[in-house]
């Protein structure tokens, strides 16, 4: 059983190149197709052809043979007319002289031999020329001379030629005053066979050059067909790569000029198109970049004209005091909005330029807690933070990656309901992972994936705890960092009252893609009960399965 | 009086008021709109430190500031709309000690003014030597085989922070609450450039320094 599959596997690798070249060129199959199928015509066309060849070549022998028999018939008779029964030695001598005589003669059934059989034991044997063994002609024949008195056959006689088995026997037999003796005519077919063969070699040769010429002609006029279609082929696959201004050759007005004009046509259109969807995108990415951009030196005027007041406010009336804090109060608001805007145009731009270094992560992530202590202590929330023993080296640009940090931690904070913060670093030479939980509300089931969305908010009507802090964007420059680092970073959330995490996967060398992440995304002490639908992790076979709301933002991008 | 400083910015009502923020914190301000007359009013006023906007009518902050750092060794922080990358590195190569990013708070500006303004006058009559450099402390110079080697006071104040403590290793954040008066997080690239800019006037092969050292992954060092 093994062994059959294994052979069938073998026959299966030697079939496997010529089956692809089957199946990926359309000019082999035609050809080979045209030269399969002229050549069973060819084969059944050549049969027909041999085969009434050869019946009309032996009609032709037979008639020719049977007036030979017939001729020679009559010069039996006017010698074995001088001819006495009574000396059986004379009747002998004469039979062998009539037998030497007919096969003397020129013939145009071809070369013959003769030999007379006499009925009569009298006589003596049967007389014969060549080497012609009377006794091998066959009984058959002898009867049915011997009750029509002119009969033929194809036989094997032995004594023809060496190379010839069979020959045309024709008997006929002689009445004559000395007794009845049958003659037969045994005729060569050698002639016959040669011509046949001739003809079978000529129809072979012709047929095998008409399927090659066939199928060759088949192949040029679907290479005028497929050279132009792999053509476009390429250059579709060249305008699918970017090239927008590749474009088809056209050749004068036939159908495939036709086609290639309408292709690049739509060439045209699409590019047109794209250049002006791309223009637009600049545009709309400049606009965004040029507001944000020309915001900023009225904004300082007036976050200090703000300031002024507000260190002022003591001396202020009641209602004028509370302005100026609400206008410094809002302004911080607007400021995160507008940095935030700014950043992420910049990221939609590609505007952003990745600067690593080797750098300690602890120390990243013990800044990014200091940072944000202050708002921790105002909500209650202690930030525990569980780091390896040895310093995890990564290269990574510290001024992005301590503000994902940081936006992790205060959306933490900001979600928390004032419940501990774990942020764990784990590293490898390849990886780093840093995992950020909260003890908040989570997300609802299928959320996940939409927080790193812009502007999302899990509850609409959801009061802010940490006022102005947060734009809606922070996570989603998160990502955008996370990716620009050829990292990643994803949430889980899904459970009810077990809080949210978020996973953050860094390259330990700058350039070469992380592997797995080192920390589950699911936290350890989230059981895992079989109602909720687990699936495993693709990429991460190190971490637990995966809920199913944990999104996978991950994607590691190559640009 | 705590020290003059000349604002360089063509948008008024923010000059005007940096002037007010500045004045209520003791400094004389002076402010020039065009790029192509600061440096005139520089030569006219003296002053302690000059606020320069990157983008400017006239002549770019860009070359205003190498306009200037090539006479005077006056601490310049950089007004700027942008944190791309290429812009504030710009900036602190042709010569700016420091940057604030627009919209920043006054009292990150007066901070950050007042940092640069401030004259490091502890340690009397000190002088320390380091690899081939003798550094005055109280005279603000540093010598090699004698030859004095012209330092910015902010070039000045970075070499000696690591000078103080040879062969200990300064994060850049260290250096940054140090040198800068940064109390928080700041940008490290303050750091690096400046340390390049160091390490050119003061390495026999800034390439291949043997004064200022980098410990990888982790921050500089002085002497071997």
């Amino acid at each position: 059983m093994n062994k059959v599959r294994a052979a069938l596997r073998t026959i299966g690798r030697l079939l496997a190149p010529p089956v692809r070249v089957w199946r990926r060129s359309l000019q082999v199959r035609v050809a080979a197709i045209t030269a399969l199928t002229s050549a069973i015509v060819v084969v059944a066309v050549g049969i027909v052809l041999l085969d009434q060849i050869g019946s009309k070549l032996m009609e032709g022998k037979q008639r020719a043979a049977l007036a030979e028999a017939d001729n020679g018939l009559r010069i039996a008779y006017e010698q074995m007319g001088t001819v006495s029964s009574d000396s059986p030695d004379a009747v002998k001598q004469a039979l062998g002289s009539v037998a030497t005589n007919l096969a003397g003669k020129a013939s145009n059934a071809g070369v013959f031999w003769v030999t007379i059989v006499p009925d009569s034991s009298r006589y003596g044997p049967a007389q014969h020329t060549g080497d012609i063994d009377p006794s091998t002609i066959p009984k058959a024949l002898r009867t049915a001379v011997d009750t029509t008195g002119r009969a033929y056959q194809y036989a094997p006689i032995t004594g023809l030629p060496s190379g010839q088995s069979s020959a045309l026997v024709v008997g006929e037999r002689a009445l004559t005053a000395v007794g009845n003796f049958d003659v037969f005519y045994v005729f060569s077919l050698q002639n016959e066979r040669q011509t046949l063969s001739v003809v079978q070699r000529t129809v072979s040769v012709a047929g095998l050059v008409l399927v090659l010429l066939v199928a060759a002609i088949a192949a040029v006029v679907t290479r005028l067909v497929v050279g132009p279609v792999r053509h476009g082929a390429r250059i579709a696959e060249r305008l699918a790569a970017g090239h927008l201004d590749e474009r088809m050759r056209v050749h004068g007005t036939d159908d495939l000029a036709r086609l290639a004009t309408s292709f690049n046509r739509m060439a045209g259109s699409m590019a047109q198109q794209i250049t002006e969807l791309e223009e637009l995108s600049v545009l709309q990415r400049r606009f965004t970049s040029d507001v944000s951009h020309e915001l900023r030196t009225p904004v300082t005027t007036v976050r200090m004209a703000a300031d002024v007041l507000y260190a002022e406010r003591g001396r202020l009336p009641k209602g004028l005091a509370r302005t100026a804090e609400l206008l410094q109060a809002e302004l911080d608001r607007f400021e995160g909005l507008l940095a935030d805007l700014l950043e992420i145009s910049r990221h939609d731009a590609g505007a952003v330029e990745l600067l690593p270094e080797a750098t300690d992560m602890s120390l990243v992530v013990r800044d990014s807690v200091d940072a944000v202590a202050t708002l921790a202590a105002s909500v209650g929330s202690e930030i525990r933070t569980r780091m390896p023993g040895t310093p995890v080296i990564a290269e990574i640009d510290p001024r992005r990656i301590a503000r994902i940090l940081r936006n992790l931690l205060s959306n933490a904070i900001e979600h928390g309901n004032g419940g501990p913060i774990d942020i764990v670093l784990a590293g490898d030479d390849r990886t780093v992972t840093i995992t950020v939980r909260d003890r908040g509300a989570g997300f609802r089931p299928g959320d996940a994936d939409r927080v790193f969305d812009r502007f999302w908010r899990a509850d609409p009507a959801r009061r802010r705890r940490t006022g102005g802090a947060s734009s809606g964007l922070g996570l989603a420059i998160s990502l955008e960092d996370a990716r620009l680092h050829s990292g990643g970073l994803d949430a889980w959330g899904g459970r009810p009252g077990m809080g949210a995490q978020f996973r953050l996967t860094l390259p330990a060398r700058a350039g070469i893609p992380p592997g797995d992440p080192l920390l589950p995304l699911i936290p350890a002490d989230v059981g895992r009960p079989g109602l909720q639908s687990a699936r495993a992790a693709p990429a991460a076979p190190r971490a637990p399965a995966e809920d199913g709301s944990a999104a996978r933002a991950r994607e590691v991008e190559s640009r | 009086m705590k020290g003059r400083v000349l604002i360089v910015d063509d948008d008024s009502p923010l000059a005007e008021m940096l002037g007010i923020v500045l004045a209520s914190e003791g400094f004389d301000t002076s402010h020039v709109e065009d790029g192509s007359k600061a440096l005139d009013a520089f030569r006219d006023m003296r002053p302690d430190l000059v606020l320069l906007d990157l983008m400017l009518p006239g002549m770019s902050g860009i070359d205003v500031c190498k306009a200037i750092r090539a006479e005077s060794g006056v601490p310049i922080v950089m007004l700027t709309a942008k944190t791309d990358t290429v812009d504030v590195v710009l900036g602190l190569e042709s010569g700016a000690d420091d940057y604030v990013v627009k919209p920043f708070k006054p009292k990150e500006l007066v901070a950050r003014v007042r940092a640069r303004v401030r004259r490091r006058d502890e340690g009397t009559d000190e002088t320390i030597t380091i690899a081939d450099l003798v550094i005055d402390v109280p005279g603000h110079t540093v010598t090699r085989d004698g030859q004095p080697i012209s330092l910015t006071p902010l070039e000045f104040d970075l070499l000696l922070a690591l000078a103080r403590k040879p062969r200990q290793v300064f994060t850049r954040e260290v250096l940054l609450e140090q040198v800068w008066g940064y109390r928080h997080a700041a940008d490290t690239r303050l750091v690096n450039v400046h340390v390049q800019r160091l390490r050119s006037k003061i390495e026999h092969d800034p390439e291949n320094p043997g004064v200022v050292m980098t410990v990888r992954g982790v921050g500089y060092k002085a002497g071997g």
